[in-house]
């Protein structure tokens, strides 16, 4: 066997199961909380899929992608948690 | 022999991350959420985007996948830390049967900073 048809057929499945675990924890997540980590780890799976595609179709550009969803996936969180503690500071004053 | 180590690398890379997802599933908390995912799905990344680097053998994908793993490493517990203060601030509950709570009481609520003159007492 391959290493195409092994990343293909075995890891790619893997990883999209987790995406699909994940989005189910998005949509029923009880507190917008764990929505914001919901988001972020769909982008950390994401940067998994990219790498393994990469190999698939052995093209090393595609890690820039990575490294910039990286990025995002941080800046995202942070900025959701930073406007969360703005509206409970906002809703304490009135 | 390469091919059998990117197999192994980025079978349990996956595989922590399937883990990951599943404990996002059934843990009962926000707080228990937190702590298993966010250093799970680190790992995983990590040796997925290792075996990238190994199958391509280059140093400027090496240098680009180091580049990455240091800055999740980095990021990602800053991160969970930020949002799970976020969390506690705007009341997320914790599990029932969490027995200790350390910073109940401990925040003062107009100023959303810690009461520094209670760890004196």
């Amino acid at each position: 066997m391959s290493l195409e048809t092994y990343l293909f057929y075995f890891i790619m499945p893997i990883l999209s199961i987790s995406l699909i675990l994940i989005l189910i924890r998005l949509m029923i997540g009880p507190e917008i909380v764990d929505r914001v980590i919901s988001l972020d780890l769909i982008i950390t799976c994401g940067l998994g899929i990219i790498a393994t595609y990469s190999i698939i179709t052995d093209q090393p550009t595609y890690l820039d992608i990575a490294m910039i969803l990286a990025l995002i996936a941080f800046l995202g969180t942070v900025a959701f948690s930073y406007f969360l503690i703005k509206q409970k500071k906002k809703e304490q004053d009135d | 022999m390469t091919d059998l180590l990117i197999m192994i690398l980025s079978t349990i890379g996956s595989v922590f991350i399937l883990l990951a997802a599943v404990g996002l599933i059934r843990m009962p908390d926000f707080y228990l959420r937190v702590s298993v995912t966010t250093k799970a799905v680190t790992l995983g990344v990590g040796l997925v985007l290792i075996s990238a680097a190994i199958y391509f053998n280059d140093i400027s994908v090496t240098s680009r996948v180091t580049a990455i793993i240091i800055f999740l490493f980095l990021t990602a517990p800053v991160a969970a830390h930020v949002i799970t203060r976020a969390a506690y601030f705007t009341g997320t509950g914790l599990w029932k049967k969490t027995i200790t709570d350390d910073l109940k009481g401990r925040y003062e609520d107009k100023t959303i900073s810690l009461d520094e003159g209670d760890e004196e007492e």
